[in-house]
């Protein structure tokens, strides 16, 4: 037996291929191989011969099968390594195109200032940019004869013959949309409200279209003390930074009294905008406590009711943040801007995940 | 506004320094936008004494100088002619930069005799152009700094002016006074007292003045003396210095005297040249049509109901706006009269708007004016005209009254904490005010007359903050509306936007931002351009009407882009639109542009020109991102800046979602753009809102039993549409056809013209039984004779 074992096992190491191969396993293991004549003639034996052969046989056999398997898996391997030799691709050559969007500046910081004022409960509000000139300007206490209405450069839409009704406005500001909110709503409430606005206006830090955000808080106790607070953790939040250092400045605006102009302490090193240090001063915002003329155009009583509005530039915080040096250039649309400042579709800003990477 | 350091010192005694009033005025909201402060470049220049004079061993016309400095006895080497013992000098020591020569200081040899500074001249130091030598002073301690010097002893030559904005609701600080009655109440210093003695009546006239009664609630005063024998002569200097230092070019004394009480008292006054007047004045509305000939040599017609002042022979002055050539001051006036007058600022606002005049008095006149101020101010006027160019004055001759704005608001000294969150004493709020000028009855507080801003409470609230300082302001927190989990702030609307933003970015877009307006041409192409949409005031004809579409902008950026350049790109905005001029014609559409190749040339040949099918995979990927059903109508004949063969609404009914195609080989032309272009728009409103408001999946029901795929290529007519196909093959089982796939169109070769060959994979998916070759024969058959019947067209042998 052992010589069988010998032979075979010696074959099936010296197999050419794989038919080769076969050839051997009809010839050992096969019906009629040598091995299974072998195992078809234990009946013919002495039950004590049977118990020593019969097992010796059936080890046989298995171990021939497992010679055989290896040899086989063996060859397999050894075609597919050479297979695989003369299939080398170069890495290097560029894998194939695909196009890379991008969200414009506005439309992130958008979403930045929506994320951190909807964590204060303020909810966003938009409206018509075509206004009438009631919504624009009478209602946030700025009557036709009033000086501020000359000084905001406002656009005006065409009247045809007939109509008698005061020319519409493209909106200067978004502050409608808070008189509309205040209609709709009523008090309290907390409301942003973000958007286009219009000045007739065009040179090196002015477009005729850019972005404002404005806020709105109403209640019954809302003082110019929450405002600042307010302002603080935006600026915070916004500029991700630990502590910032916010300065009031008295100001005047038609529709606030008190009004405040607000500042943050800065730093600026090789045009570099540092927040929350140094010792200049950064004019961000106007404020103030919302006029009770104001409230009452919006329905509001103001006997009952108090609050704070606010208002800032989007384009222009965007600028700061980002380090976008020119205004203009975000009406473009050239390319390589888009590129350069835009955002991935994927980075959607949010309080858990950080506003920006 | 701008003033001097020295003028606002005539009405505030302060020893504030220059820093402290600028840092206040700021903060009080009189924000500074500039100082020029002469002294600022001296700083580093101190003063010094020459104790012994050498000459120079090896040079003619230097001296060696041993002068006496802040920091000891220090050797100078100086060739001024006028360098001897005794005098003091100016002196800037090494390191120090000197203007007038352009050079820092340093520490050399001259001539090989070391020296340490340098003595200056005024030229040197830029002051004036005197360089006959080194200054000489007349007093001065050694060390002390020469800039502090001249602010003592000739403060003119280094007087700091200061600019400040002055927000509408101040007219008071438009006069220097105002500005220093402000500082003076945050406790900079005290305001001083500047009444003058009015000059004695010396005749009596019998000029008079008149205000019509129609014009009295535009006029409700108007006054003035008659002055004989004046000499206008150029202004004494200190006049003509202040009126220069801000900025306003010296004219002649009378002319230089309104200038001045302007600036001085935001008193505007005018001065008529009294022998050029015919008869006497009077105030009245003009008919509509009247021509004046104005100080600023422009002629201007009235409209009916503007305020004028007239002569017998027409009108002389644009009432409270600007006077009349005709009978200004020249150099040869000899009679005047003086005119002080208040003017409605309403009025004067509209009038002024009306003619286009931006003036001084106009200026001051629609913000505000203090009428109270309106006599004291002739007063004045007259008293410095007559004590600097003589003469003799009349009465007063005066028409109406100075008009009663008297008002009192209950100062409620809670409301400062309530409304601002500070903490004031009632002491303080109460001084603050009457600082300022309101005059106190209990709790009542009487508002001045110069303070037309003072409307209520809350201006007395904002006074008291205001001069308490806004920088004390410390935070509070504001509580949060609910405790626990800030609940979703976005509607529905502004949720679609930012997901539509973001698929269109995923999908390979740029965003942009463009302009809401564009040119009435492009208006005019993409369904615009009507006079509702157009602007009246455009600042240029590339931005007169409103968009009626995104399509425009980005075809105008990528045209944009396309000249620098880069050919092909994927635009897209999403923004407003506008299809009429109200405020409610406004939609917001999401958009974007496919231009030219899907890439650059590249090794993998993907490179092709972009064409509907790129355009339609995007829009469906953003419907379907909004949440828009699956199955929607494809209609065609959109509008005519399509290419009408190729493209489509998509359409829920008569509610259109979205468009997608070809844009317009001669839009692309008009617009100068290298095509093709294929875009989509999607009304992001018109997308179906969920029935169901839960959250909740239907179940999933998935089949184990074996799919089965069936290939299938029908001959049909070329206008046949794949979905008529694909429609009829999946109505012919509707329970075990899972899908219907196009693979394949193809038209000639073996087929005849007109005919094309539509191949298409049925996906059947068993639900109760393993299909058997009996039940796949019977749903083929019904395919055929359904897409048969459907197409006209059939099985392709």
């Amino acid at each position: 037996m052992d010589d069988l074992r010998e032979k075979y096992l010696t074959l099936i190491s010296a197999a050419a291929d794989e038919a080769a191969l076969e050839e051997l396993r009809v010839k050992a293991v096969g019906k009629k191989g040598e091995i299974s004549l072998h195992m078809r003639s234990l009946g013919k034996m002495l039950p004590e011969e049977r118990q020593i052969a019969g097992p010796a046989l059936n080890a046989l056999k298995d171990e021939v099968n497992l010679a055989l398997n290896a040899r086989k898996s063996a060859m397999a391997d050894a075609a597919l390594e050479e297979r695989l030799k003369s299939e080398w691709l170069d890495v290097t050559l560029p894998g194939r195109q695909r196009l890379a969007g991008t969200i414009h500046p506005i439309s992130q910081v958008w979403e930045e200032v929506t994320a951190i004022f909807a964590d204060m409960g303020f909810s966003v509000a938009e409206g018509p940019q075509i206004e009438t000139d009631w919504y624009n300007f009478d209602a946030l206490n700025m009557p036709g004869h009033h000086p501020a209405r000359a000084e905001m450069d406002t656009f005006y839409t065409h009247r045809a013959g007939g109509d008698d009704r005061p020319p519409h406005v493209l909106r200067t500001h978004t502050s409608p949309v808070q008189i509309r909110s205040m209609e709709k709503t009523g008090a309290p409430m907390r409301v942003i409200c973000p958007g286009r606005v219009y000045r007739a206006d065009y040179d090196q830090t002015h477009t005729p279209m850019f972005h404002q955000v404005e806020g709105l808080a109403l209640d019954t106790n809302i003082s110019m003390a929450n405002l600042k607070w307010c302002l603080e953790e935006f600026v915070k939040a916004f500029f991700e930074v630990d502590d910032v250092e916010l300065r009031f400045r008295a100001s005047h605006f038609p529709f606030t009294e008190p009004s405040a102009e607000v500042d943050i302490r800065c730093s600026w090193t090789d045009g570099q905008l540092k927040v929350g240090e140094g010792d200049d001063w950064l004019e961000i915002l106007g404020s103030g406590m919302v006029h009770p003329k104001v409230l009452a155009a919006g329905g509001i009583d103001a006997a009952k009711y108090q609050g704070f509005a606010f208002g800032m530039g989007i384009d222009r915080i965007a600028m700061l943040k980002y380090g976008i040096p020119d205004l203009r250039a975000f009406f473009d649309s050239d390319l390589r801007w888009l590129r350069h400042y835009g955002f991935a579709a994927l980075d959607k800003p949010g309080l858990v995940s950080g506003l920006s990477r | 506004m701008k003033f001097t350091l020295s003028w606002l010192k005539d009405h505030l005694e302060t020893q504030a320094s220059l820093d402290e009033i600028t840092y206040v005025l700021t903060d009080l909201g009189l924000e500074v936008e500039g100082v020029d402060n002469p002294a600022a470049k001296l700083a580093a220049f101190t003063i010094g004494k020459i104790i012994q004079v050498e000459k120079h061993p090896d040079a003619d016309k230097l001296r060696v100088c041993q002068v006496e400095t802040a920091s000891g006895v220090t050797q100078i080497i100086c060739g001024a002619p006028n360098a001897r013992e005794g005098i003091t000098v100016v002196v800037a020591p090494p390191g120090v930069y000197v203007p007038g020569i352009d050079t820092t200081i340093g520490v050399g040899k001259i001539r090989g005799i070391e020296s340490y500074g340098m003595m200056c001249s005024e030229r040197e130091m830029e002051l004036s152009d005197e360089h006959d030598g080194i200054i000489e002073l007349e007093s001065g301690e050694v060390g002390q700094s020469y800039a502090e010097w001249l602010a003592q002893n000739d403060l003119e030559r280094v007087d700091p002016v200061i600019e400040i904005a002055i927000t509408p609701n101040r007219p008071d600080a438009l006069g220097v006074r105002g500005i220093a009655r402000d500082l003076a109440a945050r406790g900079l210093g005290k305001l001083k007292d500047r009444d003058v003695a009015p000059v004695p009546t010396s005749f009596t006239s019998d000029f008079a003045v008149l205000i019509d009664e129609d014009t009295l609630d535009g006029c409700p005063i108007f006054c003035g003396r008659v002055i004989r024998g004046v000499k206008n002569d150029p202004s004494p200097d200190w006049l003509q210095q202040a009126l220069r230092a801000i900025g306003l070019r010296p004219i002649s004394f009378l002319v230089d005297v309104t200038n001045f009480f302007t600036m001085d008292r935001n008193r505007p006054l005018h001065v008529f040249d009294a022998d050029k007047l015919s008869g006497n004045l009077r105030v009245h509305r003009a008919q509509g049509g009247e021509e004046i000939a104005a100080l600023d040599e422009k002629t201007y017609q009235f409209s009916g109901g503007q305020m004028v002042i007239s002569d017998d022979t027409g009108a002389q002055s644009i009432a409270g706006i600007m006077g009349g050539a005709d009978t200004g001051c020249t150099d040869d006036t000899v009679n005047v009269f003086v005119e002080s007058a208040y003017w409605n600022p309403v009025q004067i606002a509209y009038a002024g708007r009306a003619l286009q005049i931006n003036s001084d008095a106009r200026y001051r006149f629609e913000r505000g004016v203090d009428p109270a101020f309106t006599l004291e101010g002739l007063e004045h006027a007259v008293r410095m005209i007559v004590d600097h160019a003589g003469g003799e004055a009349s009465q007063i001759i005066q028409a109406g009254a100075v008009p009663n704005t008297e008002r009192a608001f209950k100062l409620d000294v809670e409301r400062v904490k309530s409304l601002v969150g500070m903490d004031i004493p009632e002491r303080m709020q109460r001084s603050t005010l009457t600082d300022l000028g309101f005059r106190l009855e209990g709790d009542m507080a009487h508002v001045p007359s110069w303070r037309p801003d003072v409307m209520g409470e809350a201006d007395l609230v904002e006074e008291v903050a205001r001069m308490a300082s806004l920088t004390k302001l410390v935070g509070k927190p504001l509580a949060r509306v609910d405790l626990g989990v800030p609940k979703p702030m976005l509607s529905l609307s502004q949720t679609r936007e930012q997901t539509a933003r973001r698929m269109i970015a995923a999908l390979g877009y740029n965003e942009c931002v463009t302009y809401s307006f564009i040119d009435r041409k492009s208006a005019d192409m993409f369904g615009g351009g009507a006079d509702a949409t157009m602007l009246s005031n455009p600042i240029s004809s590339e931005m007169s009407h409103m968009r009626p579409s995104l399509l425009p902008g980005l075809l105008q950026a990528a045209a944009r882009n396309q000249a620098r350049g880069i050919s092909d790109m994927a635009l897209f905005e999403v923004g407003p639109v506008w299809h009429g001029g109200e405020p409610e014609d406004q939609e917001t559409l999401a958009c974007g542009i496919l231009v030219g190749h899907t890439g650059p040339k590249d090794v993998h040949g993907t490179r092709r020109a972009v064409d509907i099918y790129d355009a339609k995979a995007d829009v469906e990927a953003v419907l379907q991102a909004l949440g828009a059903p699956a199955k929607v109508q494809f209609q065609r004949g959109l509008s005519e800046w399509w290419h009408p063969g190729r493209s489509a609404r998509m359409a829920l009914g008569k509610t259109s979602l979205a468009g997608f195609g070809e844009i317009h080989p001669k839009v692309l032309a008009a617009l100068d753009l290298k095509g093709p272009v294929v875009a989509f728009a999607v009304h992001t409103k018109n997308v179906p809102v969920p029935k169901s408001k839960s959250a909740t999946r239907p179940a999933l029901n998935i089949s184990d039993l074996q799919v089965v795929e069936r290939d299938f290529a029908f001959v049909v007519d070329q206008s046949v549409e794949a979905i008529t196909l694909v429609n009829a093959a999946k109505g012919a089982d509707k329970v075990l056809i899972d899908e219907v796939r196009v693979f394949d169109e193809f038209s000639g070769g073996s087929l005849a013209p007109g005919l094309k060959s539509l191949a298409v994979t049925v996906r059947l998916q068993p639900k109760g039984a393993t299909l058997k070759d009996a039940d796949i024969e019977a749903v083929a058959e019904k395919i055929v004779a359904k897409v048969t019947k459907a197409t006209g067209g059939s099985l392709r042998g």
